[in-house]
C-alpha cells in the first residue's frame, strides 16, 4: 500500500484540523483546568465530534458505524494532538470500541457498537495495576461465590476513568487473563479521580465484590494485547500532532525573538538543533502512517510496529518539547505561555501504554533477541 | 497503467528473468564481501578479478543495460522507468551484482545528459555506458572543502586552449583514474560562484600528477591531483563558461541521494548482535546492548519508510520536497552509529587490525564510516540547508 493519505483521509484530516483549532484550542484545555472542571472535558464538544461522525469511525457498518479504519482517526487524533484537545477518543474509540471491537461476541458488539457511534455510551478500559504500565500482570480476580461471580482489585490510571459509563476491567479469570465489561454506577465500584499534569483525565479504581456475569466477558489476554498495539499506534498518532505543533510554534517564535540586534533564529547553535529535530519528525510521520496502515491491514506485523512507533515518537517529542521550553528562554517557563502545556501532555503520553524503555525491550522479544 | 501497458511489462519481466537466468555467472550471483572493490570498475586498463565478471560486465554492456535508463543512442539501455525498475527487482531476486560502478554512471553521465552538447554525449556517454574510461571527481581543494565555491584552481583561456594551474585533495581513486572532472576558476574578479567552470581533464596529460593519501582506514583511495600548466582543449568544457557552479549544485543533490540510499538499507542487526554476543533465556546475552541494538534498528526502519514515503509521494504525483533533504544527513549518522554498536558488540575480535584489510575488516570499515558525514556534504552542511531552505530560518552573521 502507498505510504500516502488517500483523498477521503486527507479531506477528514483538513476537516478536523479546522473544527479542532476552532472549537478546542489549547485555551480550552486551560479553562477546563482553571475552572477545575469536573467532567475533565466539555460534553457538548463531544457531541459535535459524535454529530460529524467521529465515534463511528472505526466502527464496522453492520455495527452503526462508518468502517472508515483507524488511518482516518489517526489523522484525527494527530490533529487532537496539536490542539491539545480534552476528548474521550482514546479512552472511549481507541480502548473502549477497539475491545468490543476485537473481544466482543456478536450479541456484545450488537448491543455496544451503535450506542458508541451514537454516542450514547462511553467506555473505557481498566488494565494497569502497578506504578508503571505491566498489562499482564494482573493480580485483580473474578471468582465464584455463593453461586455468583465476583470481581475484586483495584486499577490505576484509568484513562477517564471518573466519567466513562462502562468500565471494561482485566482479572484473573479460572487461571487466566480476562477482560470484564462493569457498570461504573455498580454496587462495589469505587471511583477515585487523580489530578495529572495534563490537565487530563485518569483515576484510580477499586473494585471490592462486584459481581459480573459470564456472559459479561470481553475477550482475554490476546484481546488486550490486540486492543493495547492499536491503542499505542492511536496515540503515537496524538503525539505525533503535539511534537510537530510544540516545533512549528518554536520555529516561529525563533524568527520572531530578537536578540544581540538578531532573530534569535539565526544563531547556528539553535539552527542544527532544530534542523535535527525536523528530520526526527519526519521520520516520525512515516512510522506513524506505516503503522496505522497495517492495523487497518490486519497485518502481522501490527506488534512490532506498535513497539517502534511508540518508542521512537516517546523518544522524539521527549527531545522536541524539551527543546521548544529552552529555545523559548524564560518565557517558556511561564504558565501564560503554551509551550509548556505540551511538554506536560507528552510526559503523560509517554507513559502511557508503554515508554520508550517498554517498548524497546518490547520491540527486543518481539524479534527474538 | 492501462492494459497494454501492463502486459508489456508482464513480458518484459518474464523476458527479464529468462535472460539474466541464462547469463548472469552464478559468482556473480553471491554477495559481495569487499563493497565497491568486488565491483568491476573499468578504465583504459580496467582489470577483471575473474572471467566470470568480465563475460557478466560484457553480457551487460552489450544490452545497455550498465546504464539501462540512458538513451540506446549512446549506448544505454533505452529502458523505460518502469522497465529499469523490473530489471532491479529481477536482478535483486537473483542475487546479480552491478556490473560496473563508477563515478561516470553515477555522477558525470547524468550531469552530461543533462548539460553536454551532441558531441559530448556521444563520446563520453557511449564511453561511461562501456566502462571504457575511469573518472575521477575533482572538486575539493585544500582551501575549499564545504566552501567549496572558494576554489582556486585556475583554467586561463589560451584560445583553443585552457591552461590550468592549482590542487585538487581527497580526489578519490585519481590514482587509478583515467580523467578527472573538476571545478575550475575562469573568471577570479566576479562573486565566487559565478567564476566557474566545468573541466573535463585527461589525467595523462602533461602537467597532471597524483600523490596518493592514506586514510584512518589503511587504505589509500584518495589522492591529493597537482596541475602544473597543463593545457586542456576548449572543447573538454561542459556546460557554458563560468556556469559551471550550476552543474556541480545539480551533481550534488545526486551524489547526496546516492550515499543517502546506499546506506539506508536495513542489515538484521539483532542476527549480527546474536552471532556476537548469544542469547540468554532467550534475550541477547549482553542486556546494556540489547536495547541500543533495538534503538538503531527503529531507526533504521524509521529511514526505510521515509525513503519509501518519499518514492510514493513522487509516484503519486506530489513534490517530496522537503522530505528528502535529510536523508544524507540521517543516513550517514545512522550509519557511523551502527557500526560502532557493531564494535561493541564484537568486543576484543572486533578490534584486530590485522595486516589486509580483510583481517581487520570491521574495524576498518567502523573508521572508513567517519568519512560518511564529511564526503558530498558535511553533517553541518546538511544541518544549514535544512535550517535555511526547509525551515526558513535567517541567515546566520
Ligand atoms: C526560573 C527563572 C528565574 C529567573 N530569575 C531572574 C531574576 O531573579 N532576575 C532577573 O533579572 N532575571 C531572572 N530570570 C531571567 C533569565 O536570566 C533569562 O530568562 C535568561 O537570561 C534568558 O533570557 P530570555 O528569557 O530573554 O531568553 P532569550 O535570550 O530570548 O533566549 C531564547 C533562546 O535563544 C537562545 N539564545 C539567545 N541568544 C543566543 C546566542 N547568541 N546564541 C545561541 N543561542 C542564543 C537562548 O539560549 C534561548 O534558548 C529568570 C529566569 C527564569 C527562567
Ligand atoms: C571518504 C571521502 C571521499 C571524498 N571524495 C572526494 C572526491 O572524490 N572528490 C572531491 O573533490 N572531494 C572528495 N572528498 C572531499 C569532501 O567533499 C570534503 O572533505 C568535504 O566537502 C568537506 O570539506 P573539508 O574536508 O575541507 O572540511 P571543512 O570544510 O574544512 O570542514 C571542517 C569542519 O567544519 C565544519 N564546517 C564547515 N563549514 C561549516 C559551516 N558553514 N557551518 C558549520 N560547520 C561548518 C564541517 O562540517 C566540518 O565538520 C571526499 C571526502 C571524504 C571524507
Amino acid at each position: 500500500m502507498a505510504l500516502i493519505l488517500n483523498e477521503e483521509q486527507q479531506m477528514l484530516k483538513t476537516s478536523a484540523k479546522e473544527f479542532l483549532t476552532q472549537k478546542a484550542p489549547v485555551s480550552a484545555l486551560r479553562f477546563l483546568r482553571d475552572t477545575k472542571d469536573s467532567v475533565g472535558y466539555d460534553p457538548s464538544l463531544w457531541s459535535e465530534m459524535v454529530e460529524m461522525g467521529w465515534a463511528a469511525l472505526t466502527i464496522p457498518e453492520e455495527f452503526g458505524g462508518m468502517g472508515f479504519g483507524y488511518v482516518g482517526l489517526g489523522q484525527i487524533l494527530e490533529e487532537s494532538g496539536r490542539t491539545l484537545t480534552a476528548s474521550p477518543l482514546v479512552s472511549n474509540l481507541l480502548l473502549g470500541a477497539s475491545t468490543i471491537q476485537m473481544g466482543g461476541s456478536a450479541a456484545q458488539k450488537q448491543a455496544l457498537l451503535p450506542a458508541i457511534a451514537e454516542g450514547q455510551l462511553t467506555l473505557t478500559l481498566a488494565f494497569e495495576e502497578h506504578s508503571a504500565h505491566r498489562p499482564f500482570a494482573v493480580s485483580s480476580t473474578v471468582e465464584e461465590k455463593d453461586g455468583q461471580l465476583m470481581l475484586n482489585g483495584s486499577k490505576r490510571f484509568v484513562l477517564d476513568g471518573h466519567v466513562a459509563q462502562k468500565l471494561v476491567v482485566s482479572a484473573m479469570y479460572q487461571g487466566e487473563i480476562a477482560l470484564f465489561l462493569v457498570d461504573a454506577e455498580a454496587d462495589g465500584v469505587k471511583i477515585d479521580r487523580r489530578l495529572m499534569m495534563d490537565s487530563r483525565n485518569a483515576a484510580n479504581i477499586q473494585f471490592h465484590g462486584v459481581v459480573v456475569k459470564a456472559a459479561d466477558q470481553v475477550g482475554n489476554r490476546s484481546t488486550l494485547e490486540q486492543v493495547l498495539d492499536v491503542a499505542r499506534i492511536g496515540l503515537a498518532a496524538e503525539m505525533l500532532g503535539s511534537m510537530q505543533e510544540a516545533f512549528e510554534r518554536t520555529i516561529a517564535y525563533l524568527k520572531e525573538r530578537v536578540q544581540f540586534k538578531v532573530p534569535i533564529g539565526s544563531f547556528q547553535a539553535l539552527q542544527h538543533r532544530a534542523a535535527m529535530m525536523f528530520s526526527e519528525i519526519e521520520v516520525c510521520k512515516s512510522m506513524v502512517l506505516k503503522a496505522l496502515q497495517a492495523v487497518d491491514a490486519q497485518d502481522t506485523k501490527v506488534p512490532v510496529l506498535a513497539s517502534m512507533v511508540k518508542a521512537k515518537v516517546g523518544e522524539v517529542i521527549q527531545v522536541v518539547t524539551n527543546e521548544s521550553i529552552q529555545m523559548f528562554g524564560g518565557i517558556g517557563m511561564t504558565d501564560d505561555e503554551e509551550i509548556g502545556f505540551f511538554m506536560k501532555r507528552a510526559r503523560v503520553a509517554q507513559q502511557t501504554f508503554g515508554d520508550y524503555n517498554y517498548h524497546l525491550d518490547r520491540f527486543a522479544s518481539l524479534n527474538g533477541f | 497503467m492501462n492494459d497494454t501497458l501492463t502486459d508489456k511489462l508482464t513480458a518484459f519481466r518474464q523476458e527479464t528473468a529468462n535472460w539474466l537466468e541464462a547469463n548472469c555467472p552464478a559468482s556473480m550471483r553471491e554477495p559481495v564481501k569487499n563493497g565497491f572493490d568486488d565491483l568491476y570498475g573499468g578504465g583504459r586498463n580496467g582489470v577483471f578479478k575473474s572471467e566470470d565478471q568480465r563475460i557478466w560486465f560484457e553480457r551487460m554492456r552489450d544490452r545497455g543495460w550498465t546504464a539501462p535508463t540512458w538513451p540506446k543512442a549512446y549506448g544505454g539501455g533505452g529502458l523505460s522507468n518502469a522497465e529499469a525498475k523490473v530489471l532491479k527487482e529481477e536482478m535483486a531476486k537473483l542475487g546479480c551484482r552491478a556490473p560496473l560502478w563508477s563515478f561516470g554512471l553515477m555522477m558525470l553521465g547524468p550531469a552530461i545528459l543533462h548539460f553536454g552538447t551532441e558531441e559530448q554525449k556521444q563520446k563520453y556517454i557511449r564511453e561511461i555506458c562501456r566502462g571504457e574510461i575511469w573518472w575521477c571527481q575533482g572538486y575539493s581543494e585544500p582551501g575549499a572543502g564545504s566552501d567549496l565555491a572558494g576554489l582556486q584552481t585556475s583554467a586561463v583561456d589560451q584560445g583553443d586552449h585552457f591552461v590550468v594551474n592549482g590542487q585538487k585533495v581527497w580526489t578519490s581513486y585519481a590514482d587509478k583514474a583515467d580523467m578527472i572532472f573538476c571545478l575550475v576558476r575562469t573568471n577570479p574578479d566576479v562573486p565566487k560562484q559565478r567564476g566557474i567552470s566545468f573541466l573535463l581533464i585527461d589525467m595523462k596529460t602533461e602537467g597532471v600528477s597524483v600523490r596518493p593519501i592514506k586514510l584512518i582506514s589503511g587504505k589509500s583511495p584518495f589522492c591529493e591531483t597537482f596541475f602544473d600548466n597543463v593545457k586542456v582543449p576548449k572543447e573538454n568544457i561542459v556546460g557554458q563558461i563560468n556556469d559551471g557552479w550550476t552543474i556541480a549544485k545539480n551533481l550534488l543533490t545526486h551524489e547526496r541521494s546516492t550515499v543517502g540510499n546506499l546506506f539506508g538499507s536495513i542489515m538484521p542487526l539483532h542476527e549480527y548482535a546474536v552471532d556476537a554476543v548469544g542469547l540468554e533465556n532467550g534475550k541477547l546475552a549482553d542486556p546494556t546492548l540489547r536495547p541500543e541494538v533495538a534503538r538503531v534498528m527503529i531507526n533504521s526502519y524509521a529511514l526505510k519508510f521515509a525513503i519509501e514515503q518519499t518514492i510514493d509521494m513522487t509516484k503519486a504525483g506530489h513534490q517530496p520536497g522537503a522530505k528528502s533533504s535529510f536523508f544524507k544527513y540521517y543516513g550517514t549518522e545512522l550509519n557511523k552509529d551502527r557500526h560502532e554498536l557493531m564494535l561493541s558488540l564484537k568486543g576484543y575480535e572486533g578490534l584486530e587490525w590485522g595486516e589486509s584489510y580483510n583481517e581487520g575488516k570491521l574495524a576498518r570499515d567502523m573508521c572508513r564510516t567517519k568519512g560518511n558525514s564529511i564526503e558530498g556534504g558535511t553533517t553541518e552542511v546538511q544541518l544549514n540547508i535544512i535550517a535555511k531552505h526547509v525551515l526558513g530560518l535567517p541567515k546566520s552573521k
